[in-house]
């Protein structure tokens, strides 16, 4: 026989999780907007119930439109499989919810997308759970942050707003030296621009949201386990992970860590935090996420081309005072960018305008209120271009001290790079940067 | 739980209820023994089912194996001797046997030995002989990420290439490559081999004296079905059910027919 091989990934973003179902052959995935499921009879209900047969019951809990969407990412990522989620945030609150308790301690990465930031640092010590928050770039400093009770490392592969790369592979070593998972939220990147669990990281997630979509007409997250983390491992990670390698009274006793070595992770997660939390992903949106993945590898492919072209363009012009793009040589991850990232570094970058009469804030007004291809809105991710000025939005608040605090300044601009034709989208950006000069 | 078989701590998975009150209450015994670097967790559904419907459940993690940490076993003679031992330790004079691939070659030479104490055999993703490809063989010896990929695709049929599993949520090509990526190096030649080096299976199918059930997938690349029709003539009585479209990782492809072939012959053993 010749040597075997599994699809490869354009083919698995098309069909993985998804054959013709029986009853009428639909190529595409139906979606089963469905609340419940009904029982054969009732030894077949308390087969569900007790996991003694596999299939749907409740669609908080699990739905087919769901289920082929959680397998087409795990396909994707090389994980085992996946939950889908009713947002971003919805993810990662769950990875944290199923992983740890009240007096459990997190280390994330600095360059945090707001809202995760926020939940970090400001929610969920309200529930016992603490963060220290450390740069991605300071791995020594990721070691030293690390406490008896911490849990869990976090990170972006693409950090906010500089572009940080996360280094996977070293912080992936260092957590594994300590006992510990690392969860990393790939949504810059999509499973397209690297694979996480290959680099070592033992969680991901996404918000669906953004690139795995697509179209911007739905908020999603997906959580994916890779099945490499020994949660009931000797030595350092023993004791603590109690609720994935100690019977869980809430449901059937199960130890779960025993019932699947693999899947510990996603068992008590659909079982316990979908179930209780209920944070779950509609099957409309499962099919709309689903619509965007069959797609992504031709849309990341196109993205990275005209960022490419945009980043070289701001690069050589005169009104502009940097652009922050790890393919640059003067960016401060290069040569990790260059190891990780071959394939490219996503599609969202920042660049600094050069200040008008006005100073740089007006500059940055009138930029944005110039652009005509350019949508001004708080995303990224979308099939169309997009655009935002922190200084006058999102951290309109802050003085510019505050501000270089935070690595932004006033002049600085977001860029979320689409799929329209490369030449309109430059010839937008002149415009911006032709009226910015003039204010 | 844990009982020490030999002298070694030794794991069983017991499909989620008191292994000790199913004894207790004499329920019939249901042994269930995984393939090549696998573990317990490939049985999870089906050794639920029978654990929580009037049986005492054993899902094994063979020496080497899983929680099991001594071993592995290297032939499938030292199997069978070692899995009478494991239901002596656990308590149980009688049982019936399900096994998978590598299991099922450990099942057929336990009943042969211990015709007394078995009450049946189920045979899944049976070949008997068991031949391996020497590129296998040779690629678990010395390139065993290559080895586990061979097997992973080879066990899984077209349709599962693609995934729908049953279990919501889960990628089974990524479940299985993680699953064997779990057993210590070396435990995929040792094993493979020792099913490539059994070959009195046929002989010794004539001392088995209890029901068996050769159940295979209609597209197992590892074990066709066609491999077995020796087998069939040399087991009395035996019972062939082959599944439509299923692979060798029939346990996770169709999980519910792999029961319903089980619930059916068990109902008979
Ligand atoms: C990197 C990153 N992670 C997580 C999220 C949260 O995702 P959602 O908005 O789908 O909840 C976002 C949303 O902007 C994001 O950009």
């Amino acid at each position: 026989m010749a040597e075997p091989k599994c699809y490869r990934f354009d083919t698995l973003s098309l069909h993985a999780g998804q054959v013709p179902d029986s009853q009428y052959g639909a190529r595409a995935t139906p979606i089963y907007l469905t609340t419940s499921f009904v029982f054969k009879d009732s030894d077949h209900a308390a087969s569900l119930f007790n996991m003694e047969r596999a299939g749907h019951v409740y669609s908080r809990i699990s739905n087919p439109t769901n289920a082929v969407l959680e397998e087409r990412i795990s396909a994707l990522e090389g994980g085992v499989g996946a939950i889908a989620t009713a947002s971003g945030q919805a993810a990662l609150h769950l990875a944290i919810a199923t992983l740890m308790d009240a007096g459990s301690h997190i280390v994330a990465s600095r360059a945090l997308y707001g809202g995760s930031h926020n939940l970090l640092e400001y929610t969920l010590p309200r529930f016992g759970i603490a963060t220290s928050f450390v740069s991605p770039r300071d791995l020594d400093g990721i070691r030293a942050a690390i406490r008896p009770n911490t849990r869990l490392i976090f990170g972006e592969t693409l950090g906010n707003p500089g572009l940080d790369v996360l280094d996977v592979p070293g912080l992936a070593q260092i957590a594994h030296e300590h006992g510990l998972p690392l969860l990393v939220d790939a949504t810059f990147t999509t499973p397209y621009l690297m694979q996480p669990l290959e680099q070592g990281a033992d969680l991901v997630m996404h918000s669906a949201t953004k690139f795995l979509g697509g179209h911007g007409v739905a908020i999603g997250g997906l959580l994916v386990d890779g099945g490499r983390f020994d949660w009931d491992r000797e030595g350092a990670s023993a004791g603590k992970f109690p609720t994935l390698s100690e019977a869980y009274e809430g449901f059937h006793g199960m130890d779960f860590a025993e019932e699947s070595p693999v899947a510990a992770f996603l068992l008590r997660a659909r079982r316990e935090g979908l179930r209780d939390f209920g944070a779950a992903m509609s099957p409309l949106t499962a099919f709309q996420i689903l619509q965007g993945v069959e797609t992504l590898p031709l849309r990341m492919a196109r993205h990275i081309d005209n960022t490419r072209k945009i980043v070289a363009h701001l690069v050589a012009h005169p009104q502009v005072e940097s652009v922050s793009y790890p393919e640059l040589p003067g960016h401060p991850d290069h040569e990790l960018a260059k190891r990780l990232l071959p394939k490219g570094c996503g599609a969202v970058f920042t660049f600094v305008l050069k200040a008008g009469a006005g100073g740089s804030r007006l500059a940055g007004k009138r930029f944005i209120e110039s652009l005509r291809v350019f949508s001004h809105l708080a995303n990224v991710g979308d099939a169309k271009s997009l655009v935002i000025h922190p200084a006058s939005t999102t951290h309109f608040r802050m003085s510019a001290e505050a501000l270089a605090a935070a690595g932004i300044f006033e002049g600085t601009v977001r860029l979320s790079v689409g799929l329209e034709n490369a030449e309109d989208l430059i010839e937008d950006l002149n415009r911006g940067l032709y009226a910015a000069q003039k204010s | 739980m844990e009982i020490s078989v030999d002298g070694q701590g030794t794991y069983v998975y017991t499909g989620g209820k008191s292994l000790e009150a199913a004894r207790d209450a004499s329920l019939p015994a249901v042994l269930f023994i995984h393939g090549a670097a696998l573990d317990h967790s490939c049985w999870n559904l089906q050794s639920r089912w029978f654990a929580h419907h009037g049986h005492a459940v054993l899902a094994v993690d063979l020496p080497g194996h899983g929680r099991s940490a001594v071993g592995p076993l290297t032939s499938v003679a030292a199997m069978a001797a070692w899995l009478a031992a494991l239901l002596d330790a656990a308590g149980f004079p009688r049982a019936a046997l399900v096994g998978h691939s590598m299991g099922s070659l450990a099942a057929l030479e336990t009943a042969a030995c211990f015709p007394e104490r078995i009450a049946g055999i189920a045979l899944l993703g049976n070949a008997t002989p068991m031949p391996v490809s020497a590129a296998l063989l040779e690629a678990a010896k010395n390139d065993e990420p290559r080895a586990r990929n061979m097997i992973n695709v080879w066990s899984h049929s077209p349709r599962g290439q693609v995934g729908g599993n049953a279990v919501p949520g889960l990628w089974q090509i990524g479940m299985n490559l993680r699953l064997m990526e779990r057993a210590a190096p070396g435990v995929l030649h040792t094993d493979l081999s020792a099913c490539n080096d059994y070959r009195s299976g046929l002989e010794r199918a004539a001392r088995v004296a209890c029901p068996a059930l050769i159940l295979s997938g209609s597209h197992d690349l590892m074990a066709p079905p066609k491999a077995t029709l020796a087998l069939a003539d040399a087991l009395p009585g035996a019972t062939r059910v082959i599944l439509n479209g299923a692979g060798h990782a029939m346990m996770s492809e169709q999980p519910d027919a792999v029961l319903d072939a089980l619930i059916a012959f068990l109902a008979r053993a």
